[in-house]
């Protein structure tokens, strides 16, 4: 079914403004998609009507505001394919991955203190972390400091000219504890075979984290059918606010990892010298969460589904088709990334001769295109490619073909601006 | 579109950049990078005749970091270092002006040229990355001068 474009359009009052003097052309939903009116009214309404600290009082609006929070995350879960407890509420999907990355840490440590910790988390030299040249620096920079302080090695899988992963390059081998790979990177927009890796993974015995930030919020996901262990992703991507990430996590893995941060809400008993602690995801949930953040995307959830994830993924995937053939029309452009709609996402990175990307982005803005530039967070990637930075093009469910051309029309300006376009394209403009 | 930004001054020193070099004699060098675009800048410094300094730099980055880079060189080149720590003043107080100051040109010559950046915050540290770098190398090589360099400590 394809999507009714306007009337989604008519629920995102951001999409009506103009920038620079001109209406809007929002492209830069990778980075953050915007928020449909239903979102923004939900989280007054609890403010308004149902507000209070969760899982403490036991007057009615606690009471109330408990309900809406673990309602909330019942939905969230539900729309992975998940069940509640597996659904740990953090402040972004950085905070989502470094919560299991310090699994990893905090166990090490506590075993080198002989205190007795589930062995699967305990890293020792010669043991290995696996990831993938593509990795948002969110999924790189964690594991990085983890093998700083366990003394474990970390490899990574290469990537093809193309953009697509390496397969040839894999190092997963018995030494192998950790495997963290994306879903859909953010750079290249490459969606990866994660069921094989994960299940590579767990021939050789090692637990398996996909970053999802870019899958969930654009097609349908169901974590247990990826093999995957765990999984990270954001609210504020997914038509929902900041400040709320989510940490998907097997039920016995969860209660078996040492806790991330401490302090309220996250035990079972204390004593002055000693405590212990509730089981996931209250353990990883300490001090008063965002509720009003849950609810606000418990409600972008229903409204995802309402409109239907395969009719969103439908939507970009004609999109992008359509994006990936007007910029190999354009000469001096060129793509970063899979040059095909093939297991592909609607990130679309590319390149223009003679121009930096900020320059490119820059152009682009003054018609009021807001795009991405610079090197998204995946700075190996860019190196990969052996340029500093890319212009960044991500349409969603709320962009339409016009919006497309708009991109298209801003990178010639901007070519000609800098006097970049090649020379046989100049007749006839 | 975007002309405030993009003046003929900066475009014609993106496209033709002076001052690109490394220097021989230099007493320090100090490489930048704004982390979050990758634009990078390497200037060096040292001493010229009767007191002035050399300066050269390399980089790569967006025409705004690289056009400033070389409006940099080519106006601090042969000046002393009271005379350029007045510069690097100057062009800093332009940068936060948000488009409100009326630049200097006697002072700044073609660097008023960057005084549109002023108004694009993301853009702003473009500018300023070379001027940073060349800050810090002239203290790394004590090419400072004592009034001018420590009134702007206080």
């Amino acid at each position: 079914m394809a999507l009714n474009v306007e009337e989604i359009r008519s629920d995102f009052p951001i999409l009506k403004r103009d920038v620079r003097g001109v209406p809007l052309v929002y492209l830069d939903s990778g980075a953050t998609s915007q928020k449909p009116s239903v979102v923004l009214d939900a989280e007054r309404s609890f403010y308004e009507t149902s507000n209070a600290a969760v899982h403490r009082g036991a007057h009615a609006l606690a009471e109330e505001a408990t309900d809406a929070y673990e309602s909330a995350r019942a939905a969230i879960a539900g729309f992975v394919g998940a069940s509640s407890e597996e659904i740990v509420f953090t402040k972004n999907a950085t905070e989502a991955i470094n919560l299991v990355a310090y699994a990893f840490s905090n166990a090490t440590d506590k075993h080198r203190q002989g205190i007795e910790v589930d062995q699967r988390f305990v890293l020792r030299p010669g043991d290995n972390i696996v990831v993938t040249e593509m990795e948002h620096h969110a999924n790189l920079i964690p594991w990085q400091e983890v093998c700083a302080k366990t003394g474990a090695t970390l490899k990574w899988f290469g990537i093809t000219a193309d953009g697509r992963l390496d397969m040839e390059s894999n190092p997963i081998d018995q030494n192998t504890k950790m495997v963290s790979v994306v879903h859909q990177s953010n750079i290249l927009g490459t969606i990866n075979p994660i069921e094989d890796i994960m299940r590579m993974t767990h021939d050789v015995g090692a637990l398996g984290f996909v970053d999802m930030c870019q899958s969930v919020p654009h097609m349908p996901v169901n974590v247990h059918a990826t093999g995957a262990d765990y999984a990270a992703w954001s609210g504020h991507k997914m038509l929902g606010p900041t400040g709320i990430g989510l940490l998907w996590g097997k039920s016995e893995l969860l209660n078996a990892m040492p806790p991330f941060l401490s302090g309220g809400s996250m035990i079972e008993m204390v004593n002055m010298d000693h405590s212990t602690y509730a089981p996931a995801p209250q353990r990883f949930e300490a001090g008063v969460p965002m509720v009003a953040q849950a609810v606000g995307l418990a409600t972008a959830v229903g409204y995802l589904e309402k409109i239907g994830m395969d009719n969103v993924a439908q939507h970009e995937h004609e999109l992008t088709e359509y994006l990936l053939n007007r910029l190999h029309e354009l000469p001096g452009v060129h793509i970063i990334g899979p040059p095909n709609s093939i297991d592909r996402g609607s990130a679309v990175s590319f390149v223009v001769d003679g121009m930096h990307p900020h320059d490119v982005g820059h152009i682009m803005d003054s018609r009021g295109v807001a795009v991405r530039v610079g090197h998204h967070c995946a700075w190996p990637t860019c190196r990969r490619f052996d340029v500093p930075a890319t212009t960044r093009i991500t349409p969603y469910l709320y962009n339409t073909h016009a919006d497309i051309d708009a991109a298209v029309d801003a990178i010639v300006a901007a070519q000609e601006f800098f006097g970049v376009l090649p020379e046989s394209e100049k007749v006839g403009l | 579109m975007s002309d405030d930004l993009y003046q003929e001054i900066i475009l014609d020193h993106y496209k033709n950049p002076r001052g690109v070099n490394a220097l021989d004699h230099a007493l320090a060098e100090s490489h930048q990078v704004n982390p979050t675009c990758g634009d990078e800048v390497t200037v060096w410094v040292g001493k010229g005749d009767n007191g002035s300094l050399d300066v050269a730099y390399v980089g790569q980055g967006c025409s705004i970091s690289q056009a400033s880079a070389s409006v940099m060189s080519e106006l601090v080149a042969g000046k002393d270092a009271a005379t350029v720590s007045k510069l690097e003043d100057a062009f800093m107080e332009l940068m936060q002006s948000k488009g409100n100051l009326e630049a200097d040109e006697d002072v700044l010559e073609d660097a008023v040229a960057f005084a549109g950046v002023s108004k694009y915050p993301a853009r702003i540290k473009c500018a300023l990355i070379s001027w940073m770098a060349l800050k810090d190398a002239r203290i790394k090589a004590g090419l400072t001068d004592h009034a001018s360099d420590e009134e702007e400590e206080n």
